[in-house]
């Protein structure tokens, strides 16, 4: 018999309590035809994954995603259960005992190496982990990061890249609108950071900034921004390839870094240096033992045999001085203990969501993956949700063929029971919905939108729940 | 968005098939695999052609006897690959004005997957609708 009735309804558990977890849980739980549980599980004791921990707390906007995760959190079938950790407080059996379907939605937890010598060197950080602790991430709460340094280079021209450039830029009036937090926006208001420096590799066509951001860069209350003419030039390469896609959002991005390289200086107190077609090949000793100085091979666009733009060394070297540097080169995932992984993409082995046996190759029943974990880092929030609509489409194909296991326990309130024994400061929606609103609470006393608790015992704390130890 | 955000999703496996095995053998592992096009690799892997259903219908339609051919016989040689890096916009536009259903892709001389032309189209569409859901949320949301 197929689960999915009122009676033998479909028991699904999501990891992770970012986007593609929420959007897996929504297609599960808007099936009228169907019954299905989903328990949605995150280490952490808040939710929303990266839209909490990632998008920058100066954009508001975006992270009015959450109220669509909140519509689906209020769905009768649905449990959160916050600060409970995958290999620590349940394991792939746990999950198997309890659940006909499991779904990894883990994202992509690491920063992708340079793989340059120096990279190591002290003053040299991924740019995620300065990005989880402006967002108050309760991992990154104690990280230090040297603000005492007047120049900064960020590696990267990504969203994650030009985020942390925007954030080194901000006034501390401007930081102090947003739900950055706490212990950030005071180390920044002390910030010496007057230069700051966006490193990309190929030219302006092909960065992968979005125009708002691009425009946003220009519209800072406390820094000016530079573009060297001769690298926004648009090269006949990028010509060709614009003109033959019809691309005008790219056109446009390239006139507006143009217009960019044409203005002068404002005298604003601090520098935003937008540099392209320039790779580190090593970050230099500053004498002392920290990083002092990048070495840059500048590039050259080439075409590959798909019409592609790609960068290509020229061999010819400069050096920028840094006393910070931050690297946004791409992502990975995390390989989750006990769940077959593809070390070559860096996602859980999968095929269209479905996990595959990394011997047969085969689908392993009642396993699948969404989100980053499954695809790679790509695509904005939105992008998950037709991401996850296509493992929702495999995960129950799988059950109406009969491919779900059963699992020798279906009593939720077992599940629950385990869970409680195994982590007794378990958060549930409730409790969350609470610690949100003390949240708003905190920082409308200051006029902004939140401020966040950052430490976890604090979070229980705030909740009448115990902290551990 | 790059062909690695493609191939990750399609598990680890790339069908392929040697240039001295026969077209009989070709249609079965096509048959089996439920696919379209089978990269011809050396025995180094490295792909040296591609074989694709249409090639083997335009063979069989001159003559009936394609059974025996090798593999080496019917295929195109003249292959465009892909880079793991290469950016979608750029893949699809030359998929679709050389008429390219299907692109091998090779990391390190070594053939890491093939990507068809309706992976593109879908990952591109994926990408659009994530995007335009993003911003109604953003408007929706916050229009007070």
């Amino acid at each position: 018999m197929t689960p999915g009735s009122t009676e033998h309804p479909l028991r699904v558990a999501v990891i992770g309590a970012g986007p593609a977890g929420f959007y897996v849980a929504e297609h599960l739980l808007r099936r009228t035809d169907l019954t299905i549980d989903v328990d949605l599980f995150d280490r952490l004791p808040t939710p929303y994954g990266l839209v909490r921990a990632g998008v920058a707390p100066d954009h508001q906007k975006i992270k009015a995603v959450t109220a669509t995760f909140d519509k689906i959190a209020a769905h009768p079938r649905f449990r959160f259960y916050g600060g409970v950790e995958l290999g620590k407080h349940i394991d792939v059996a746990d999950l198997r005992t309890h659940y006909h379907q499991v779904v990894y939605t883990t994202g992509a937890q690491t920063d992708r190496r340079m793989d340059i010598p120096g990279e190591d060197l002290p003053g040299s950080h991924p740019a995620t982990e300065f990005v989880a602790w402006y967002n108050g991430h309760p991992d990154y709460r104690d990280y230090q990061f040297d603000l005492s340094q007047e120049r900064v280079a960020v590696v990267g021209v990504g969203n994650v890249a030009v985020d942390v450039a925007r954030i080194l830029c901000r006034t501390p009036e401007e930081l102090a609108r947003t739900d950055i937090a706490e212990h950030a926006l005071e180390a920044l208001r002390h910030s010496r950071v007057r230069e700051v420096y966006l490193l990309g590799r190929r030219g302006a066509a092909q960065a992968a900034f979005t125009n708002p951001e691009i425009k946003e860069l220009g519209e800072m209350e406390g820094a000016d921004v530079v573009v060297r003419p001769e690298e926004v030039e648009l090269d006949p390469l990028s010509r060709a390839a614009l003109e033959q896609s019809g691309d005008r959002v790219g056109a446009k991005k390239v006139e507006i870094l143009q217009s960019y390289a044409r203005r002068a200086a404002t005298g604003k107190p601090r520098r935003l240096t937008v540099r392209f077609l320039v790779s580190p090949t090593a970050l230099l000793d500053n004498g002392g033992g920290g990083v002092g100085a990048i070495r840059l091979v500048r590039n050259r666009l080439v075409t590959s045999a798909t019409g592609a733009i790609q960068a290509q060394a020229t061999g010819q070297h400069e050096e920028l001085a840094a006393g910070l540097v931050f690297r946004s080169v791409g992502y990975r995932g995390v390989p989750l203990p006990g769940v077959p992984f593809d070390d070559k993409w860096g996602v859980v082995l999968n095929e269209k969501g479905r996990v595959l046996d990394p011997e047969t190759k085969h689908p392993l029943p009642g396993e699948y993956t969404a989100g980053w974990i499954k695809r790679g880092p790509s695509g904005v929030v939105g992008t998950n949700k037709p991401d996850a609509a296509e493992t929702v489409t495999a995960m129950l194909e799988d059950a109406a063929a009969g491919h779900a296991p059963v699992p020798p326990e279906h009593d939720p309130a077992a599940l629950d029971r385990l869970v409680r024994q195994r982590q007794p400061h378990v958060v549930g929606w409730s409790e969350w919905l609470r610690l949100n609103e003390l949240e708003v609470a905190r920082g409308r006393a200051h006029g902004r939108p939140r401020e966040k608790f950052t430490r976890v015992d604090e979070m229980l704390e705030a909740l009448g729940n115990r902290p551990r130890g | 968005m790059n062909i690695a955000s493609i191939l990750a999703t399609k598990g680890d496996k790339v069908i392929t098939i040697h240039a001295e095995q026969t077209i009989r053998e070709a249609l079965g592992v096509l048959a089996h695999h439920n696919i379209g096009a089978l990269v011809v690799v050396d025995a180094g892997r490295r792909p040296i052609g591609i074989l694709s259903e249409r090639d083997v219908v335009r063979a069989a339609v001159k003559d009936e006897a394609v059974f025996p051919l090798l593999v080496s016989q019917l295929m195109t040689r003249d292959l465009v690959l892909g880079d793991p890096g290469d950016d979608l916009g750029a893949v699809g536009q030359t998929m679709v004005r050389r008429h390219i259903r299907h692109l091998p892709v090779v990391k390190g001389g070594q053939l890491v997957g093939m990507i068809s032309i309706g992976d593109v189209v879908k990952a591109q569409r994926d990408y659009y609708q994530g995007e335009v859901d993003t911003l109604q949320t953003i408007v929706m949301e916050h229009g007070h």
